[in-house]
């Protein structure tokens, strides 16, 4: 009967996108519907084949085909998001690059939203979603609740990156960074969304273990406060049924102040409190120790929780924003280095007695360069949202800087070391391919970050220094070109320690794949793998 | 009184206070006696059930 239901539903989908692609008012519009449609289509062939197949009770094993998919996602999106950000920055660097022929299609401005979203919400989105359906699990040790609606969420979630990429490289976009996708996607990421929560609260209601895991906690916070950040910033009224454009409801400077409660929390809760959650499990179970002070844990939590929310005007000093505002957004920052570094004492503390894993393991090298980085970027953070170092590094590349090392250094490395710790185990193998390929990967990975960091330092407080300098009449001394000049070789060693980032991934992508491909599996200790004997 | 107006004394009055409670309340809680061998266990939890979940129903497993 429910399947029944199902191809009828996705054949109603398919025909309403047919037709909404019929009467498409724009470009980008027609492609996402044809791209619903041949989904929905792919998708009923699907059912329609496996409908009425026996269905065994797996309740006595984990659901860890949707996470073997999550890994094989956020492996090949990685690797997607990282070549477009060296284009991107080899198109800053040298400006030829935007070639005439793709005038509109490939230029930096579209490309850039690709970039960022690629590796946010493709590279980042399916790592979380990935690590909490594997986390809750095993800490939960109880099967993911809701059956099938795991599989729904991921290739829901592939959907909405097909659809939201597709649509921006054609121009559909409301202009709100960081939630760039259009009415329609944002409606799809809404009920993707819910399921997703609804899956992670069954499984942690119908859990075997009398407490709650602290990683839960902030894989919990993450997907409650996305849900209320994303609606909240999403409030648009869409021009036609049948075009990609919407008129937001709010305007002017509060419209810009949802955005930056909504873009910082962005940063705070997906970025933050989510690869927390993947850091108070893996780090632990890499280093087969428990974390070190599970009390310091719950304080973080509740610290980062009531924290960051305020943190959002220090994204709107100097501008039409309240002064109460963005003096409360400042002084929240400031606090926020707090909590910070006690979750990156906690996890770095968690390999006391354990230290000498750092020269044989370079899984957990990697876990600990990316905590690292984590309190490098939070010590920055509050640093730059006082407002007089802002005055200087607002709208220069500082910022930029300090968004690539908490993503490259803190998400990046942290997803990695998840990734080699999850792939063996996932596909019930012995060991990866070869550690030594690790190295590799987390050498190439540093230096790039490092290469990465330091030239936009440098190039953010100088053309912060040149924008503001006067000679003695009080005249500007440099045309805006000047500083665009004057960047250039920061630009190119820029786009060089992207390139190593991006080898360093690649380099993964490889070893991953031969860990499966070029060892036998291991006798089932878990039969997640083969159907059981009925 | 004019809706803003009213969230915005409330927001720096009366709720700052109740949340700042809250969170101390939290820290107190976090750190009263007897809570260390309850984190300890939960902190192990972890390394518990890597490979399968606490009770395959046993009713099913016969068959």
């Amino acid at each position: 009967m429910w399947d029944y239901l199902k191809l009828a539903g996705l054949g109603l989908v398919a025909v309403l996108a047919a037709i909404a692609a019929n009467y498409a008012r724009d470009l980008a519009y027609q492609v996402n519907a044809i791209t619903v449609m041949l989904a929905a289509g792919i998708a009923f062939l699907w059912v329609l084949r496996t409908a009425g197949d026996p269905k065994p009770d797996l309740s006595h094993e984990y659901m860890d085909g949707v996470v073997r998919a999550g890994a094989i996602a956020t492996t090949f999106w990685g690797v997607i998001g990282f070549l477009v950000g060296v284009v991107i920055a080899f198109q800053l660097a040298y400006p030829q690059l935007n070639f005439d022929w793709l005038q509109g299609y490939g230029n930096f401005g579209r490309l850039r939203p690709l970039h960022t979203s690629a590796v946010i919400f493709a590279f980042g989105g399916n790592a979380l979603i990935m690590s909490s359906f594997y986390i809750v699990q095993r800490t939960c040790a109880t099967r993911l609740w809701g059956g099938s609606t795991a599989w729904f969420v991921f290739w829901g979630w592939q959907l909405i990156i097909v659809l939201a990429a597709t649509g921006y490289i054609l121009g559909g976009t409301q202009s709100k960074e960081y939630a760039e996708p259009v009415w329609y996607v944002d409606w799809l990421i809404t009920v993707v969304w819910v399921a997703f929560l609804a899956i992670f609260m069954g499984t942690l209601f119908k859990r075997k273990e009398p407490h709650i895991y602290v990683a839960n906690w902030f894989l919990l916070s993450f997907i409650v406060t996305i849900a209320m950040l994303h609606v909240v910033n999403n409030m648009a009224i869409p021009v036609s049924i049948f075009g990609s454009t919407s008129v937001q409801v709010t305007a002017g400077v509060q419209d810009a102040m949802i955005q930056w409660w909504y873009g910082h929390n962005a940063v705070g809760f997906f970025l933050t409190a989510g690869f927390l959650g993947m850091m108070y499990y893996f780090v632990p179970k890499q280093a087969e120790r428990p974390v070190y002070s599970y009390k310091l844990s719950i304080i973080h939590f509740w610290a980062l929780i009531f924290l960051y929310i305020w943190a959002g005007p220090h994204h709107l000093h100097y501008t039409a924003l309240p002064d109460w505002a963005s003096t409360l957004g400042m002084v929240f920052s400031v606090i926020l280095w707090m909590p910070s570094w006690g979750g990156m004492i906690n996890g770095l503390m968690t390999l006391s007695g354990a230290w000498d894993k750092l020269r044989t393991d370079p899984i957990i090298r990697m876990m600990v360069v990316s905590i690292g980085f984590y309190g490098m970027s939070t010590f920055e953070g509050p640093m730059m949202s006082i407002k007089a170092v802002n005055s200087l590094s607002h709208y220069t590349d500082w910022t930029i800087g300090h968004v690539h090392s908490g993503a490259l250094g803190w998400n990046g490395m942290i997803t990695f070391g998840a990734l080699y710790f999850l792939v063996p185990r996932l596909w019930n193998r012995e060991r990866l391919y070869s550690l030594s390929l690790v190295s590799w990967h987390f050498w190439l990975a540093t230096i790039g970050i490092v290469l990465y960091a330091s030239s936009m330092w440098v190039t953010g407080i100088m053309e912060g220094l040149m924008w503001r300098e006067v000679d003695a009449n009080g005249f500007l001394v440099n045309a805006f070109a000047d500083t665009v000049a004057a960047k250039f070789p920061m630009y190119v060693v820029r786009a060089l320690g992207g390139t190593l980032y991006l080898t360093g991934a690649i380099i993964m992508a490889w070893n991953l794949w031969m860990t499966v491909k070029a060892q036998p599996a291991k006798a089932p200790v878990n039969a997640n793998n083969a159907v059981p004997a009925e | 009184m004019e809706t803003y107006t009213f969230l915005r004394q409330l927001a720096d009055s009366w709720f700052l206070l109740a949340m700042t409670l809250v969170f101390l309340g939290v820290c107190v809680w976090a750190f009263r006696p007897g809570s260390r061998a309850m984190h300890r266990d939960v902190a192990n939890s972890i390394f518990r059930h890597d490979d399968r979940p606490a009770e395959a129903n046993p009713a099913k497993k016969e068959a």
